[in-house]
C-alpha cells in the first residue's frame, strides 16, 4: 500500500480540495482509502458523500492513583514526557487535559497504585462513498485538546488492505500533523504563493528534514501573492525561490479562478468543476510515482 | 519567609519575566535574612505543561510566596495545591529588586 499524505502548513490552502480530488480520480483505477486526519474540523465528507456503516470512540486511557497504596514516591511524575502529573502538597495530582494516555506511570509505579480509566475523546467514522473509496475520519470532541490519538486510532481502526492510502492531514506543523505523516510513503504540500503561504510552507519543510519524508509541492491559486521577478528565469515567487533552493520539485499548479471556489463551496470536487483535472491528477500520481522511484534511490 | 520571583537573569538587577512557567530564571529571596539564589527553571524549554513543572520545582525548594506577571490555570491550580500563594506585577520594566521591594511594601496584587 502506498501512503500519500496531503499536507500545507498555512490552513485554507486547498489541502482537502487536492485530497478529494486526487482519490476521485485514482478510486477509478485501484482500491482506495480515504482518511480525514483533520480531526479538529474534518471537512472531506461535504465533497466525498459518504455512507458511514461504522463509528467508534476515540479513546484515551487516564490514569487514575490509590491515594492507599501509592506511596508518593514521584516516579510518575518523573516519567511523565507531559508534566500531566506533579507531586505536590502530599498528593499526586492529574491534569487530564495533558495526560496523552500513553501508559507509563502505570507501568513505572513500583507500587502498582495506578490503574488506567477510558476517557472518550472524540469519535471515528467509517463508510465509504458511491466511488467506492473507503472512507474514514476521526472527529474530536469539543473541549478536548488531544488530536495525535484519535488520528493513530483512526489509521488502526482502517485495516491496511487496498492499494493506495491518501491522508487528508490537519493544517499547522506540530503533534496532529506530524502523527498524520508518520508513516506516509509520500507528502504532497500545497501552498500558495503569498507570504503566509511561504512561512508555514517553510515550518512543512522543517518537519520533512525530521521525518525525511520525500515531498512534492502543488502550487495553488497560481500568480497571486505579487511577482517577485529576481533576475532568474522562469521563478517568479519566494515559494518558488524556497523550493529550488531546497531542491523540492513542484508537481501541479492551479490558478487562481473564481469558478473553482464557486463550485467547492457547493460541495463539488475539483475534477467535477474542471473535468480537465483527471487528466491532471492521473499525471500527478505518475509523477508522485516517479519521484518515489528517484528520492528513494537518492535516499 | 521563602518567596520566588521570575526574571529574565540570574541577578537582583536582572529584569522580572512576565511569565510563570517559561520565564528563564526564578530568584528564590529569603526576607527574614535577605539571602538570595537564582535557579534556572527547568521548565522553559518543556513541549507542555510547563507552569505544572515549574510549581513544581518551586514546591520542591519550599517556596511559599510565587511572584510574576501572570499564572496559568494549570500553574494556578498546581500552586494553590501546594499552598503556594501568588502575587502578581504589573510593570514588566522592573527589576527582581524592584519588585521584592513592592512585595514587602504590601503594592503587589493577588490573581482574581
Amino acid at each position: 500500500m502506498i501512503k500519500i499524505a496531503i499536507a500545507s502548513g498555512k490552513g485554507g490552502t486547498g489541502k482537502t480540495m487536492i485530497a478529494t480530488g486526487l482519490a476521485s480520480v485514482l478510486v477509478r483505477e485501484i482500491t482506495l482509502q480515504f482518511l480525514d486526519c483533520d480531526v479538529e474540523a474534518p471537512n472531506a465528507h461535504l465533497f466525498l458523500r459518504p455512507e458511514i456503516h461504522e463509528t467508534h470512540p476515540a479513546i484515551i486511557a487516564l490514569p487514575v492513583i490509590d491515594p492507599d497504596v501509592c506511596t508518593l514516591c514521584g516516579r510518575c511524575v518523573d516519567v511523565c514526557e507531559f508534566n500531566a502529573l506533579a507531586k505536590i502538597g502530599g498528593q499526586i495530582l492529574i491534569f487530564p487535559q495533558l495526560c496523552h494516555g500513553c501508559g507509563s506511570c502505570n507501568l513505572q509505579c513500583p507500587e502498582s497504585a495506578i490503574r488506567e480509566k477510558p476517557h472518550p475523546i472524540g469519535t471515528l467514522s467509517l463508510g465509504q462513498t458511491e466511488s467506492e473509496i473507503q472512507y474514514g475520519r476521526g472527529e474530536l470532541t469539543i473541549s478536548e485538546p488531544m488530536p495525535a490519538p484519535i488520528i493513530r486510532q483512526l489509521k488502526r481502526k482502517m485495516q491496511n488492505h487496498g492499494e493506495i492510502r491518501i491522508l487528508d492531514a490537519p493544517p499547522g506543523a506540530s503533534c496532529s500533523v506530524v502523527a498524520t505523516l508518520h508513516d506516509a510513503d509520500f507528502v504532497l504540500l500545497v501552498t500558495e504563493p503569498t507570504p503566509f503561504g511561504l512561512h508555514d510552507l517553510r515550518q512543512m519543510l522543517g518537519v520533512l528534514e525530521q521525518t525525511r519524508t520525500p515531498a512534492g509541492v502543488i502550487i495553488n491559486r497560481d500568480g497571486i501573492g505579487g511577482e517577485v521577478d529576481k533576475g532568474r528565469t522562469g521563478i517568479t515567487s519566494d515559494v518558488e525561490i524556497l523550493l529550488e533552493n531546497r531542491n523540492i520539485p513542484i508537481l501541479m499548479r492551479i490558478p487562481h479562478r473564481c469558478e473553482i471556489a464557486a463550485g467547492l463551496a457547493k460541495g463539488k470536487v475539483l475534477t467535477e468543476i474542471l473535468p480537465q483535472y483527471r487528466m491532471e491528477f492521473s499525471n500527478l500520481y505518475l509523477k508522485i510515482l516517479e519521484q518515489l522511484q528517484t528520492q528513494r534511490t537518492a535516499a | 519567609m521563602n518567596i520566588a520571583i521570575t526574571t529574565q537573569g540570574q541577578s537582583l538587577d536582572s529584569r522580572v519575566n512576565p511569565r510563570f512557567g517559561r520565564a528563564s530564571w526564578f530568584i528564590l529571596y529569603n526576607t527574614e535574612d535577605e539571602s538570595w539564589q537564582a535557579f534556572e527553571n527547568p521548565a522553559e524549554t518543556q513541549r507542555g505543561g510547563a507552569g505544572i513543572a515549574a510549581a513544581q520545582f518551586l514546591a520542591d525548594k519550599g517556596v511559599e510566596t510565587a511572584i510574576s506577571g501572570r499564572f496559568g490555570p494549570n500553574a494556578h491550580q498546581a500552586l494553590s495545591a501546594a499552598g503556594i500563594k501568588m502575587v502578581m506585577f504589573e510593570d514588566k520594566e522592573q527589576t527582581a529588586r524592584e519588585v521584592i521591594d513592592d512585595f514587602l511594601a504590601e503594592r503587589l496584587s493577588k490573581p482574581a
